[in-house]
């Protein structure tokens, strides 16, 4: 498929973009071919309020993102100056108003990005077609829309995009004997059926056949046999499942809520698109760090011409505007790989570096390695954001660059400083990376009271629902449950349920 | 081209406008909305659209920021939110959006929540602009105004009745004198024209809880006015015991004391429409704003100027007594002995702010 917009790059720009994509190879970026187009200002908006796509499914939140992102255009409060899908080819949008030094720098960070898109592991499972498949889903719920009606379907969306977060971020890259089709909707058909149920046989181990006793003993299969039909008749008994808590709520309900054709598809399509949009969640740092990191080194190395100086600064600068309420992810990223260049230039690495006690001597640790570049190009390869932070955030780095934890203090209900120590900097950081910063939710029991009713659990770790959302979210996965759903979660300290019959919520405090 | 993001946009606005229409009531009895008018729109918070998830809530929250300052010092209410830089704590929830209405839309929907019948512009027409319509025939014009038919026709009459007509060889030439133009004629376009004349009472007896009333039922009149009418005029009057002609800006932040003679101010009104606003040619809105504590031995002066001069030539004449912990609030029955010879005389008496919502609806509710 070609793209919505089909505009050729004009000559001055296609110019452009051949240099820059050289100096990109030149240094080693590898990337998909990158495609260019130029939008004006309310096309890129729009693309913008798509998630980057040029077709979605229709549905108000973009209208809501696309009004916002036009007032705060118009007003001058922020502004796009590009957007890129990580697809194969890889299209980027330029916006018609930027300066050619805006438009140099911008494709210079594009090149960034692509080639994060196409080395870094969280993005290997993502669908590269997913311009077509965005537009398949839209063509989807558009025939949904025309036969069972608009709000309808709207309504079902809202529901379905009120649990559209609780999956399993990490599932694609897990090979799991029953994996087949964890995320592609196509072959979940296969998934549906009870395959996933354990086998009653036990496990034989091939062997030849006059060892064939003493691999599988008999008396040992015979065991196992028991163990496991004893274990489903328990199961049978208490008649509860998933067999184990289950991350990925949206694949429970497609497979066990009582859903229509048409919403299970729908279902599937969020979920789908969930999982292509995780992996930009996991790794928001890294990769704006990393496209920073080779507009800044290609425009002032190579593309910068003394006419551009200023302008450059200043929009270079501007990206990087730090504030104490919120951490620049272009920023921090830009940095740390800044810093991991020098310390591996530098050997400023490995036990010797790490246990040598004297202030003096580290700082002045230089042991000419030169291998810096090389490692960055390995970091982009291997880490995400958690990752990267745990291993490559320093005590120097947090006092370098002012960095602070902040908290809320609930008798003030204000946020404030809490720490500039390193561990709680480091930790807070991680606390709010891990799982987006959002809680942990797990389906227990898809038959709780034995009655059909959905029990989730809230794995709490210090921090409580926000709960009138939660009871908005209860009454939004009811619509597609069917039967009342329930929450077990901690509320002021002491562990409770909040449950939601369809019609009232209730919140009882766990006795146990 | 048209995009598809506009149908997500106007369906996104609609979600929006059924909001406001839900909790309209609330957005009339409220004065905030006043100082969000913009010359064309009103700008009117919405509690943010939001898909509600499992989200963490600020117990216990924190993130990570940059910058100067000590531990314990405080960095605001709700942290920033990040383009996915799940930070806990991010409140979407408490996010308040502001949507921009026209005036034009918002007259609509409190049209559609208060059932007000539209308004019917009294006959007599102000003439205020002329259309040309190209209706009529003429000997001269311009060529680009010739009438083709016309002018063929009136040369093949020329040449039958002169016998230049050959039929086996049908060739018409028009001379000077066949040729026929197009032209126009003037049509006067009859346009509405509506002047509003508020007066407020500002004795003494008026406190600012008062005035804000007032103030916010002439910000829904005056919306819904000007939704029927081309041009609108308003005028403010206010009195205590004389009555002076100020801009509107006075007009609420006048504070007077002094006795109240509400004869001054419909000597002022009458004033006013006599130099400004034929009766023939305008609409005339007045709406009077008090506590109702006239001097007692004006009334009579009062209802006989109502009588004689005000309420032949209004199309509606308004009164709206507002509660006031001082006032006496006898006026209002003064005029109830008139009210029944004159239906466009409506009187409404507002105890509180809540009643704001129904005054209006008797004010605006006649269609007039």
């Amino acid at each position: 498929m070609s793209t919505l917009f089909q505009r050729t790059l004009p000559e001055n720009l296609r110019e452009q973009q051949q240099e820059i994509e050289g100096y990109a190879r030149d240094y080693g970026l590898d990337f998909f071919e990158t495609i260019f187009e130029v939008l004006d200002y309310e096309e890129l908006h729009m693309v913008a309020a798509y998630g980057g796509f040029p077709i979605r499914y229709p549905h108000w939140r973009f209208g809501a993102e696309y009004d916002e992102l036009m007032k705060g255009f118009s007003y001058g409060l922020q502004r796009i100056y590009e957007m890129v899908i990580n697809t194969d080819p890889c299209y980027a949008y330029l916006l018609e108003a930027n300066s050619m030094t805006d438009q140099k720098l911008v494709m210079a960070h594009v090149y960034g990005h692509c080639d994060f898109f196409k080395n870094n592991p969280w993005f290997s499972h993502t669908n590269r077609r997913m311009l077509d498949q965005m537009a398949n889903h839209a063509s989807r719920v558009n025939r949904y829309i025309s036969r069972y009606g608009y709000e309808a379907v709207e309504e079902f969306i809202d529901a379905c995009l009120s649990i559209e977060d609780l999956i399993d971020l990490h599932a694609p890259h897990i090979r799991r004997a029953d994996n087949s089709g964890l995320v592609q909707t196509n072959t979940f058909q296969e998934e549906a059926n009870p395959a996933s149920a354990p086998s009653l046989q036990p496990t034989r181990f091939a062997s030849k056949n006059y060892m064939d006793p003493y691999i599988n003993p008999p008396e040992v299969l015979q065991a196992e046999a028991d163990r496991k039909a004893k274990d489903a008749q328990s199961k049978e008994d208490r008649r509860s499942f998933p067999e184990s808590p289950q991350r990925d709520v949206l694949l429970f309900l497609l497979q066990h809520a009582p859903l229509k054709d048409w919403q299970h598809d729908v279902l599937s399509i969020i979920r789908d698109e969930a999982y292509y949009f995780a992996p930009q969640g996991q790794t928001k740092i890294m990769n704006e760090g990393w496209a920073s990191y080779w507009h800044s080194t290609m425009m002032t190395r190579n593309i910068l011409k003394d006419a551009d100086l200023i302008e450059y600064a200043d929009h270079h600068s501007g990206t990087m505007a730090t504030s104490p309420q919120r951490l620049n992810p272009y920023k921090l990223g830009i940095e740390l790989f800044r810093d991991i260049e020098e310390r591996w230039n530098k050997g400023q690495f490995g036990a010797e570096y790490d246990e040598c006690q004297d202030t003096y001597t580290k700082e002045r640790w230089d042991k000419q390695l030169g291998l810096g570049r090389e490692k960055i190009f390995d970091v982009r390869r291997i880490y995400n954001d958690i990752t990267f932070i745990d291993s490559f955030l320093t005590p120097e780095f947090c006092a370098k660059h002012r960095m602070f934890s902040f908290a809320y203090n609930d008798e003030e209900s204000t946020y404030e400083i809490a720490s500039r120590e390193f561990e709680m900097i480091k930790q807070q950081l991680l606390n709010n990376l891990t799982n987006h910063g959002r809680p942990f939710i797990f389906v227990t029991d898809g038959n709780y009271h034995n009655r059909g009713e959905l029990y989730l659990t809230h794995q709490y770790a210090g921090i409580e629902l926000k709960q009138d959302e939660a009871r908005d979210t209860l009454t939004n996965l009811c619509k597609l449950w069917g039967r009342p759903v329930n929450i077990e979660t901690v509320i002021d300290d002491a562990p409770a349920v909040i449950s939601f019959d369809g019609k009232q919520h209730e919140v009882k405090t766990k006795s146990s | 081209m048209s995009r598809s993001i506009d149908q997500d946009l106007s369906r996104f606005k609609n979600i929006i406008r059924g909001q406001v229409r839900d909790n309209l009531k609330k957005y009339i009895t409220h004065s905030e909305m006043l100082g969000r008018k913009g010359r064309e729109t009103v700008s009117i918070p919405v509690p943010n659209l939001n898909v509600p998830h499992f989200r963490h809530g600020n117990k216990g929250s924190g993130g990570v920021g940059q910058g100067e300052g000590d531990v314990g010092q405080p960095i605001g209410k709700s942290p920033q939110e990040g383009d996915g830089q799940g930070q806990a704590g991010n409140e979407p929830g408490s996010h308040i959006r502001e949507v921009e209405l026209s005036l034009e839309e918002l007259a609509d929907l409190i049209g559609e929540a208060l059932e007000l019948p539209h308004i019917v512009p009294k006959g007599d027409d102000t003439i205020r602009s002329v259309k040309d319509r190209y209706t009529s025939i003429r000997q001269t014009g311009p060529d680009s105004l010739r009438h083709f038919r016309r002018t063929y026709k009136r040369a093949l009459r020329r040449q039958i009745s002169s016998n230049d007509y050959n039929p086996l060889n049908p060739v018409v030439i028009p001379m000077r004198e066949d040729e026929r133009f197009r032209s126009w004629k003037s049509i006067p376009e009859p346009h509405a024209n509506a002047a509003i004349i508020y007066m407020m009472d500002v004795s003494g007896s008026m406190t600012d809880d008062q005035k804000s009333i007032v103030r916010t039922e002439a910000f829904w009149i005056d919306v819904w006015i000007k939704k029927h009418y081309q041009g609108v005029e308003r005028r403010y009057i206010v009195h205590d015991a004389v009555a002076h002609e100020v801009d509107e800006e006075t007009f609420y932040s006048t504070r007077e004391s002094g006795g109240t003679r509400i004869s001054s101010a419909y000597h002022a009104m009458k004033a006013i429409i006599d130099r400004d606003f034929p009766p023939n040619d305008w609409n005339i809105y007045g709406f009077q704003f008090s506590d109702g504590d006239n001097w007692g031995e004006d009334n009579q002066d009062c209802l006989s100027l109502l009588l004689d001069n005000l309420l032949p030539v209004c199309n509606l004449f308004c009164y709206g007594q507002v509660d006031s912990p001082y006032g006496s609030g006898d006026y209002i029955r003064e005029l109830k002995k008139i009210n029944d010879d004159w239906e466009h005389l409506i009187l409404s008496e507002i105890e509180s702010r809540d009643a704001i919502y129904d005054s209006i609806k008797e004010f605006l509710g006649t269609g007039k």
